[in-house]
């Protein structure tokens, strides 16, 4: 029958989970296959998933997703302090937070749609940096940002074992999360919010979130009270949002305010839209390509860059270098700023739509059978 | 009394110093297609909003099977039965035909509202194949996986139509559902309408064109200057003088 899946989720996911499981392989020749990176790219993948299931579906822009990250990283942190430096009750205390303040933030910012919705949780994202930079300091420790010392309780793991010397570090029942463990523990999730996203995208509820991107006047008419919907969606993206944030927590157990500023929800939109927004695998390839290009061009200073064109006359070496410096390290947001303004422009669709493209191209040419998509 | 499904009682709507609707009474009898015409300006589509619960009427009372719909929300009104068709096509334009018309079938099915998000829609074998059968009704069965919004204005009118059919309404509404259309897509949806006829749906039309309106209307209300100036059978409106004056004196297209 015409309607039957050509692949299985099942599928999917186990190819899905054989590419994340294997990035350390396959991310060596690119020089990416370390630890601090790969942890990054299953982070923030994560955050753009859920980002994707708001924006993508529905089309509601959002900016104060990072709101829910900061809540994320604050609630885990408390947890390690507080109860155990184990990274579940962590983790799972962060999402349930964050999906209660996505709550509260969705319900007074979907009262307004397009442009409107948008302010509103830009608002919001002010307005929870600056609780987290200062009103809040009892609890976020203002400016120097959260972490871990030694007087916390930590109340679970003393029933346990006696405090020992120096810091702890996070742990999953006696496995350490730092390095490749901790890689592979966010990866663990990645899959999970891969699913869950999977899931959403081919189910009646993914359908009917498209259908109110599409035209919300058609859904009211056609029988939907349409916020709920809204709201589930910015629910669980926020509850996306905060697993990634306690998953930086774990692989750096400490929290700061900056991670709640606008400018961290700006990126995730980045992300999402150079990807391909509304599609599956988009947001995963933005945060994979602004990731992997952040931490090379950031690494090159201005030795590097000589280094670079020593093939060149000396005088044109400098020319060069001079141009290009304000573009590489600390300016390496030129760079994306760049790269984002090209894709918006030459590919809406984003990278995504650039590979359709080129397998369109590529099956025209073989058959002239009409694909439906 | 007992067969009538929509009943408007003395609805007066005015906006600003302009009286849109004066003292309207209507009773829409259980499947009939009642047409109501009228020229341009006469309050057609404001009666029609105050019909779906858009517009809460100034004075008067909107009974919907028994049961006053003024104040209630788009949504609840459809979930009661009440579907409407838009003037200008309101489709999921970057759905596939089929999306377009399971969307609909599910809001019959789940309600307003329905939380599942583990459930895959391909899954959904009942839903699909009624979709399916009713795009082939419409004569759209090879096109399933097109986009609905890259087709003729014609066809997404009758996609639309499709929409609200698959949700087996206890009343119908439907705002010019030829406005715009070539001669052939107009007799073309004639005989959709006529199809759907014979179902006994009970129909409200708003329409201009009076070809569309005789062959499809059991009976017709006028509509001018937000007044009802005559009701009755095709024949009597064809043969009353006060509608010649009206509206069919002026407007022979």
């Amino acid at each position: 029958m015409v309607l039957e899946k050509k692949r299985s989720d099942l599928m999917t996911m186990l190819m899905f989970s054989l590419v994340v499981f294997s990035m350390p392989i396959w991310l060596d020749p690119l020089g990416a296959n370390y630890p601090d990176l790969l942890q990054k790219f299953a982070i923030f993948g994560i955050f753009a998933i859920g980002y994707n299931i708001l924006f993508g579906l529905t089309g509601y822009l959002s900016f104060g997703h990072a709101i829910f990250l900061g809540v994320g990283s604050y609630t885990a942190v408390w947890s390690f302090k507080l109860l155990s430096m184990n990274v579940i009750p962590a983790v799972i205390f962060s999402v349930v937070l964050a999906g209660i303040v996505a709550a509260f933030v969705g319900y007074v910012s979907l009262r307004r749609s397009g442009i409107y919705f948008s302010i509103l949780t830009l608002a919001f994202a002010q307005m929870f940096y600056n609780l987290a930079y200062s009103v809040l300091t009892p609890i976020t420790n203002g400016e120097t940002g959260l972490q871990l010392t030694l007087e916390d309780p930590r109340v679970i793991d003393r029933l346990f074992t006696a405090a020992g010397e120096g810091l702890p570090s996070t742990e999953l029942f006696g496995l350490s999360m730092s390095g490749y463990s901790g890689f592979y523990f966010c990866a663990v999730m990645l899959i999970m919010a891969f699913y869950i996203s999977l899931k959403i995208f081919n189910s009646p509820f993914g359908l009917k979130l498209k259908a109110i991107k599409s035209n919300q006047h058609r859904m009211k008419y056609t029988g939907y009270n349409t916020r709920p919907y809204l709201l589930s969606a910015f629910i669980i993206s926020g509850m996306f949002a905060g697993l990634a944030g306690a998953l930086m927590a774990v692989t750096d157990p400490l929290a700061g305010a900056e991670r709640m500023q606008w400018t961290a929800s700006g990126e995730v939109v980045l992300m999402t839209i150079l990807g391909g927004v509304g599609t599956l695998y988009g947001p995963l390839l933005g945060v994979a390509i602004i990731k992997y290009l952040e931490n090379i061009f950031s690494a090159v200073n201005e030795a590097v860059l000589q280094a670079f064109f020593t093939f060149l006359p000396n005088w044109l070496q400098d020319v060069m270098v001079m141009l290009v410096s304000p573009f590489v390290g600390e300016g390496w947001h030129l760079t994306l700023g760049l790269m984002f303004m090209i894709v918006v422009i030459f590919l809406p669709g984003g990278v995504i739509e650039g590979f359709q493209k080129i397998k369109k191209r590529f099956s025209k040419n073989n058959n002239l059978k009409p694909e439906g998509e | 009394m007992s067969d009538s499904v929509l009943k408007i009682s003395n609805v007066n709507k005015s906006f600003g110093g302009l009286k849109a609707l004066s003292n309207v009474n209507l009773n829409i009898e259980k499947g009939k297609v009642h047409a109501i015409i009228g020229p341009n300006g006469a309050g057609k589509s404001t009666l029609l909003n105050v019909c779906i619960g858009l517009l809460a009427p100034d004075t008067g009372t909107v009974d919907f099977n028994g049961e006053d719909i003024i104040g209630k929300r788009a949504h609840e009104i459809n979930q009661m039965g009440l579907v409407r068709v838009f003037q200008t096509p309101e489709i999921f334009s970057d759905l596939s035909l089929l999306e377009n018309v399971m969307v609909p079938a599910l809001a019959k099915r789940d309600g307003s509202f329905k939380f599942k998000i583990m459930r895959s829609l391909t899954d959904e074998t009942d839903i699909m194949k009624e979709a399916v059968s009713t795009l082939e009704s419409i004569g759209m069965g090879d096109k399933l996986h097109h986009m609905a919004g890259s087709m003729s204005r014609g066809d997404k009118r009758r996609l639309e139509l499709a929409m609200c059919l698959i949700q087996h309404p206890k009343l119908l509404l439907l705002d010019e559902p030829t406005a715009g259309m070539a001669r052939h897509d107009t007799n073309q949806t004639i005989e959709l309408l006529k199809k759907i006829k014979e179902g006994g749906m009970t129909k409200i039309i708003i329409e201009h064109d009076m070809h569309v309106v005789f062959s499809v209307a059991d009976t017709i209300s006028v509509l001018a200057r937000g007044e009802i100036i005559a009701s009755g059978t095709p024949e009597e409106i064809k043969g009353n003088p006060i509608v010649q004056e009206a509206y069919l004196g002026g407007a022979h297209e």
